[in-house]
């Protein structure tokens, strides 16, 4: 327990200490979406009778930013780690691969969190009004993060260069998570589109999260949640495996 | 008393690098042991396999008779190693490094061995500097500090004088030397073969993935009978039926290869026949360099 904590501590002192590039930068950059967004399509478009565009769109920026976040810091930390070396002050002592994965997995969630709060915070300037079911929100936030968390342990263990990681990063991530309705309802899609969203699994952590919101969702909670679920003890059981078995971490 | 390190039939290959080729080794409690071989020869492979960086193809590798695959956790708390590379973490300073590190190993509370160790390492000011700002011989000494924290009872080092200076190459073998009289058994591999020469009671040498030799420090110079010769002599100068064993000549002093001491009658009998005097001799014994580059020529041309 003591080895899992300390690499936990470890992984956040790791982020907290640049947490103006790993918390306040993402802040900064989900703001300005959100102004430049809000400004140009605010007077045209309601997606739920009744809700707003800025308010549809601020939940949606925020679980964006948490997932986004979530991968960096599991992927960033360990693709530094391998690229200098100093990943062998993780490999040489007894941690089991649990707590290997706890430990990665746990630091980027609390990585995802936080920006996420910091946009929530920053998001105020436009007097949101506060979440309906707050509970449906953060279990949609946990599972996100986490199933975010488990892709950069993946990548991270994987890639064996930064532009490796870049390319997991703007092949698979970033189009996921733009094309998964942070910026739009599916019904406003043409059909065929409306129905390649449905396989993204991003899709389903945004629509419930933004459930958490206003109450209002694109499909039912309970089978975003059974999805994301799923997504997200099926990942983990994969990244513990490859750990296990010392996937390009133990030749 | 168990083994401090049990290595048997082990095998490793890097696609069609066959870098370990069937390594037995035994390696007793309390011994100060050196790896030694020409690069390539796989000595950091077999410390990665007994750090668990690296997983054997074939054959078994025990620290205190623990498998270090089966049972990971019991070998790596026996087992410090020491990496070849400097590598650091640049978000710490060293006392977080060495805080963080024993925390990976189960451990709170440890401020007063971590004290020690800096004391020891010549560290103390530096505790609460950044690793980024610490020199490349601070760096290794941090290293050595991080490999020791849980005060593992064997203790590997790959390479540790490498690029190093003289100050800290002192403070590092006296470091080490004593752990060795506490009893940690210590296991190196080291370029500068007079360090083995003057530290370690056993030697194995590795070439291609093989052991070639493995003996006590003491026997391998024994078994060793080729010795210097050097003369100097009056000018008739050197007889030329003893050209052939001629190694070099400095002015008047010739350099000759002595292929056992039984030949030395032999040689001043030739001398005395031919008139000239001999008006210096000494004898220069061998090192364990002349063995190491024997060993290594002789297995090269089988």
């Amino acid at each position: 327990m003591i080895g899992f904590s300390t690499l936990f501590y470890k992984e956040l002192l790791r982020f907290w200490k640049v947490s103006f590039q790993t918390v306040l930068a993402p802040v900064l950059t989900t703001l300005l979406y959100l102004l430049i967004f809000s400004y140009v399509l605010s007077k045209r478009i309601e997606v739920y009778p009744g809700v707003s565009y800025t308010a549809f769109l601020i939940p949606g920026l925020v679980m964006m930013s948490m997932l986004q976040n979530s991968f960096a810091n599991s992927s960033s930390s360990l693709i530094q780690s391998k690229v200098t070396g100093n990943i062998v002050f993780v490999l040489l002592p007894p941690l089991s691969a649990m707590d290997f994965f706890g430990a990665y997995l746990a630091a980027s969630v609390v990585r995802g969190f936080m920006v996420g709060l910091g946009v929530l915070l920053v998001a105020q300037i436009y007097a949101l009004t506060p979440p309906v079911h707050i509970f449906w929100a953060i279990v949609f936030g946990l599972f996100g993060c986490g199933i975010l968390g488990c892709l950069g342990i993946i990548a991270g263990v994987w890639a064996e260069k930064f532009d490796q990681l870049a390319a997991f990063q703007n092949f698979i991530i970033v189009p996921l998570s733009f094309l998964s309705g942070v910026f739009y309802s599916i019904h406003s899609l043409p059909p065929f589109w409306r129905q390649m969203s449905r396989f993204n699994p991003f899709f389903y952590m945004i629509d419930g999260f933004r459930y958490g919101f206003f109450g209002l969702s694109d499909v039912a909670p309970q089978q975003s949640l059974l999805i994301v679920a799923a997504s997200f003890l099926g990942l983990s059981a994969l990244t513990i495996g490859l750990i296990h078995r010392g996937y390009k971490l133990r030749g | 008393m168990t083994t401090a390190i049990e290595i048997s039939g082990v095998h490793k290959h890097f696609g069609s690098l066959h870098a370990l080729r069937g390594l037995d080794l035994t390696i007793e409690q309390g011994e100060f042991f050196a790896l030694l071989g020409p690069n390539g020869a796989g000595k950091s492979t077999l410390i990665s396999l007994l750090a668990g960086l690296l997983r054997p193809d074939q054959g078994y590798l025990r620290v205190l008779g623990h498998d270090v695959v089966r049972d990971y956790r019991l070998a790596r708390r026996s087992l410090g190693v020491v990496p070849q590379e400097i590598v650091y973490d640049p978000f710490f300073t060293v006392r977080e490094t060495l805080l963080i590190q024993s925390g990976y190993y189960g451990l709170r509370h440890n401020d007063a061995w971590i004290n020690t160790l800096l004391e020891r390492l010549d560290l103390s000011d530096k505790a609460d500097v950044n690793m980024r700002a610490l020199s490349g011989g601070m760096k290794r000494r941090v290293l050595v500090a991080q490999a020791l924290v849980h005060r593992p009872e064997v203790i590997v080092l790959d390479e540790p004088t490498a690029g190093v200076d003289v100050e800290l190459r002192q403070t590092l073998w006296a470091f080490i030397q004593n752990l060795n009289s506490q009893g940690h058994t210590i296991v190196l591999t080291t370029h500068y073969l007079e360090e083995a020469q003057e530290f370690c009671q056993r030697i194995a040498m590795l070439k291609q993935g093989q052991i070639v030799a493995l003996d006590t420090t003491q026997n391998l110079l024994a078994s060793f009978e080729r010795r210097e010769l050097r003369l100097a002599l009056d000018s008739a100068g050197l007889p030329e039926s003893l050209r052939p064993l001629l190694r070099r000549s400095i002015g008047s002093t010739h350099i000759l290869d002595l292929p056992s001491l039984g030949c030395l009658e032999e040689i001043l009998g030739i001398i005395r026949q031919s008139g000239a005097q001999i008006e210096d001799l000494s004898l220069v014994e061998p090192d364990l360099e002349d063995i190491f580059v024997s060993i290594m020529s002789e297995q090269a041309s089988v």
